[in-house]
């Protein structure tokens, strides 16, 4: 993440701003060392850059300077070389499930690492054995899938100093969650390969040997070398259809026996029929042979699929990443001492603790004073829950305010999200399989011509019986299926690419065209259409309050707190030094807090924490808080010297492009619907404001499912969320969207995952999925408009199987042209820079 | 034109030796990234 920031060398000639020497963030005023050349935003920064400078490898800069302007993208925030240990990384549970051994007495582990993106980062962190502790053998860094192998001597080094040390070059590590399933899917891709390989060798002899006797129809050729050649392309094609063209007969076959339609068998047909033709053509020496077309297109629909997989697999790819990068650890108090450990080792009985901001590792009760959860992520829920000891906590709630303690019951899969997990995987599973329009549509075109060519064999038969299978093979060839087989999964994959570099990252071609067409849509409410942060949406009173309210809510840690300072202060206490001085500061968990600036005495909090202070309440300080409750808000009462003098709404704000988005959707002819968790008359306030009439409140995941379910059963489903306890409806529905801050569980169980907060991107995915299906639809109709007047010229006589042969690949050509041009998911304004590996 | 039946089986041999390379290749996952090696080797007068 280092590389990303725009980072100039510090001129500290300009005092009121410097930039940070290796992260290129803006410095804080107070660590600003004037006169320094080097200025550093943190510690992590200084020793980083500490480190790489003793290594002497200061070349860093400079080429990550260079790489900047070609890698600057969407930025992640920059997280500071971490202060934590990576002691889970030594436990024996971490080591059985992710390091392997390799070689005598060393170890092999795999990393995801956030933040790589360039050139580079493969210098700086395969230069590990020289900045690591000794002990660290190798380090090598594949840059598209962002990990990192790591060979190191377990007798010299622990992977722990290791992962200090990834972190402190700021590289985060992260276990990489995937094992066995990428062994396979590295084997499938090398299998992929080397069908194509096979298969381009063999089209391109076979087409060198096409070419000489085409060329000896017009200039005259032996007899002999004429069979030879034939017999030469038989041999090769033969090679083609049975080692790479194998994949598309079994695939028929399964597909025959399931009884579903597939594109693969047509296509099997048209190279049986091709194939067995030809053969006897050579047999017995007569007629025409096929065999540069068929070895052709087992060639091009192979390529067609491997990008297309390649594709698919790199979204998938992007998401995982942000899916591995979620806490695997958990903080255990043993001895009374914390330890961290990987959340596998944890057992019922365990006590955990989890710091503000850190999320609940497994379900539990709470011991000690208790403090306050976030629920957001699991229910939707948006304002904070109280607990006290003895109170459940269930994994993925995010700790608030002052750290917990948990004692651990249930862990593992047998947590809530656990259940929840198990119910997306059955949901995914019973999802209809999509029938995709170019499969069904090019599956009945080739019916239609093999029953076409049929008909015109048969015709002829009549008129010439020796043009008969002449003719009806001619349209078999013009008819070819390759326009067909390959342009739609063109579109497909440049529209998957641009999607994904515009931050959409859609799992499936399928989903483009689902969302093609207007059906029901279902969104969630809590950080999908609002902002799902408390934030201030009101402001009653004496304005001037604001800034000292803004000072005393700085020093607590509480989202209403937090949502105050940010709202109402300009600027922060480290940068105003005319910013108020708070003192006697004290803080009532679930009421409010006091403190003195100057000579005036603050108390801010709710109403009955006003009234058990004794403190005048306003007639109408309490009627606008009344009305704010009425509308969902939560009022926080502002109190100076004993009388309250001002009244803040603060609540969870609809973000700001949501009506326009929400309005374009209806507009398109989208039916849409709110399914929350949270109150009822919270979701019921929010629809009115957005003119949304179906509403529901108070859904529990299941209840969630349920509803989805059963729209389900009357036509396409989209469902829009981004917590937990939407993970079994993103996966049960036609097309899950997952908006961008979503729990790790929504992003497994979608087929969308949208890189940015909210749903402005869906108005964009739904308008770009209809463009494309558009563009499908036009080369589809352009190569059927081709085949008609190809196919009525070969029944009439007019084409002859060789003029077929030069004709069918000008059509595919065409066909790909507009697909490769098409101008899906590009960008209306100026294209943000991709985002590309110099 | 009997020459060609000493040179065709000839590069015939020879496209199947290239074959196999690629898949031996292949199969040995030296497609597997091919994209780290690239910048990889712009530092290599580091080392």
């Amino acid at each position: 993440m280092t590389a990303l920031t725009t980072a100039i060398p510090v001129s500290s000639r300009s005092t009121d701003q410097a930039l940070c020497t290796h992260c290129g963030l803006v410095v804080p005023r107070g660590l600003i060392e004037h006169g320094a050349t080097q200025q550093f935003c943190c510690a992590g920064c200084r020793s980083a850059f500490a480190i790489i400078h003793s290594c002497g490898l200061d070349r860093y800069y400079a080429l990550r300077d260079a790489a900047e302007d070609a890698a600057r993208t969407d930025a992640e925030p920059l997280t500071v070389a971490a202060d934590r240990s990576y002691e889970e990384f030594d436990s024996p549970t971490f080591h059985s499930l992710y390091v392997k051994p390799s070689g005598v007495g060393l170890s092999t582990v795999t990393l995801r690492l956030a933040g790589v993106h360039c050139a580079a980062c493969v210098w700086l962190v395969e230069r590990l054995p020289r900045l690591a502790p000794p002990g660290v053998i190798e380090s090598r860094l594949d840059l598209m899938r962002a990990t990192v192998t790591v060979v190191w001597d377990p007798a010299r080094v622990t992977l722990s100093r290791i992962a200090e040390t990834l972190a402190a070059i700021g590289y985060k590590p992260h276990a990489a969650r995937e094992g066995r399933e990428r062994e396979q899917q590295v084997r499938e891709d090398r299998e992929h390969l080397v069908r194509i390989g096979v298969a381009g060798a063999c089209a391109g002899n076979v087409m060198l040997l096409a070419t000489c006797l085409y060329a000896g129809l017009f200039e005259g050729i032996e007899p002999e070398t004429r069979l030879l050649f034939r017999w030469l392309s038989m041999g090769i094609t033969l090679v083609a259809l049975a080692w790479p063209g194998r994949v598309f007969f079994k695939s028929a076959l399964a597909a025959i026996r399931t009884r579903t339609p597939h594109l693969d068998v047509p296509i099997s047909l048209a190279l049986a029929g091709g194939g067995l033709w030809s053969i006897y053509a050579t047999l017995f020496d007569i007629g025409e042979v096929y065999y540069d077309s068929l070895s052709v297109l087992v060639f091009l629909l192979l390529v067609g699929r491997f990008i297309q997989h390649r594709q698919q697999r790199r979204a998938a790819d992007a998401v995982e990443l942000l899916y591995s990068v979620t806490p695997g650890s958990a903080r255990r108090i043993e001895n009374g001492q914390p330890s961290n450990v990987p959340v596998e080792s944890l057992k019922a009985g365990d006590v955990v603790e989890v710091r503000p901001g850190e999320s609940v590792p497994a379900d539990g009760s709470v011991i000690g004073p208790g403090g306050t959860i976030d629920l957001t992520i699991l229910t939707g829920e948006s304002r904070p829950v109280k607990l006290a000891q003895g109170d459940q906590a269930p994994a993925g709630a995010v700790c608030l305010g002052t750290p917990i303690r948990i004692s651990v019951e249930l862990t593992g899969e047998e947590t809530r999200v656990g259940r929840l997990m198990r119910l997306i995987q059955q949901g995914a599973q019973r999802k209809a399989p999509v029938v995709q329009l170019a499969n069904t549509l090019s599956g009945l075109f080739i019916f239609g011509m093999l029953g076409l060519g049929a008909i015109a064999a048969i015709v002829w038969l009549f008129i010439d019986p020796a043009r008969a299978i002449e003719q009806g093979v001619a349209i078999l060839v013009v008819t070819c299926p390759c326009a067909l087989g390959l342009a739609t999964p063109l579109v497909l994959t440049v529209a998957l690419g641009r999607a994904a570099r515009r931050g959409m990252f859609i799992k499936g071609a399928d989903v483009v065209q689902s969302l093609s067409k207007p059906g029901t849509m279902f969104l969630d409410k809590t950080g999908t259409l609002t902002e799902g942060r408390m934030s201030v949406v009101e402001w009653h009173g004496d304005k001037s309050l604001r800034s000292p309210v803004a000072a005393i809510e700085s020093l607590c840690v509480h989202p209403i707190a937090t949502a105050l300072t940010r709202d109402l202060a300009s600027q922060t206490a480290s940068d105003d030094p005319t910013f108020p001085r708070v003192e006697d500061f004290t803080h009532t968990i679930g009421g409010g807090v006091e403190a003195r600036i100057g000579a005036d005495r603050y108390t801010i909090g709710s109403a009955t924490f006003l009234a058990s202070r004794g403190l005048r309440i306003r007639i109408d300080s309490a009627q606008s808080a009344a009305l704010m409750a009425e509308r969902g808000l939560t009022p926080v009462l502002i109190a100076v010297n004993g009388e309250s003098l001002a009244t803040v709404g603060i609540g969870d704000r609809p973000r700001s492009e949501t009506a326009d988005v929400l309005r374009s959707l209806r507009s398109a002819g989208w039916n849409l619907a709110i399914l929350s968790g949270d109150e009822v008359a919270l979701v019921r306030r929010l629809a009115d404001s957005l003119g949304i009439e179906e509403a529901r409140g108070r859904l529990s995941p299941e209840q969630k499912l349920d509803a989805v379910q059963t729209a389900a059963r009357s036509g396409p489903v989209v469902f829009v969320g981004d917590g937990v306890n939407d993970a079994a409806a993103l996966a049960a529905a036609t097309v899950g969207i997952a908006v961008k801050g979503g729990a790790e569980a929504s992003l497994a169980a979608a087929d969308v995952y949208l890189n940015t907060p909210g749903i402005s991107s869906v108005g964009t995915l739904v308008d770009q999925s209809r463009r494309t299906m558009r563009i499908i639809k036009f080369t589809l109709g352009a190569s059927f408009i081709y085949n008609v007047i190809a196919a009525g010229g070969a029944i009439a006589g007019f084409v002859t199987p060789l003029l077929a042969a030069f004709i069918m690949p000008l059509s595919s050509l065409t066909v790909l042209a507009i697909a490769i041009r098409s101008r899906s998911f590009m960008p209306e304004e100026p294209s943000p820079t991709p985002r590309t590996h110099p | 034109m009997s020459i060609l039946y000493v040179t065709i089986p000839l590069a015939i041999l020879l496209a199947a030796a290239g074959v196999w390379a690629f898949v031996w290749a292949a199969r040995t996952g030296q497609y597997d990234d091919v994209e780290t090696p690239a910048t990889r080797a712009v530092f290599d007068d580091e080392t």
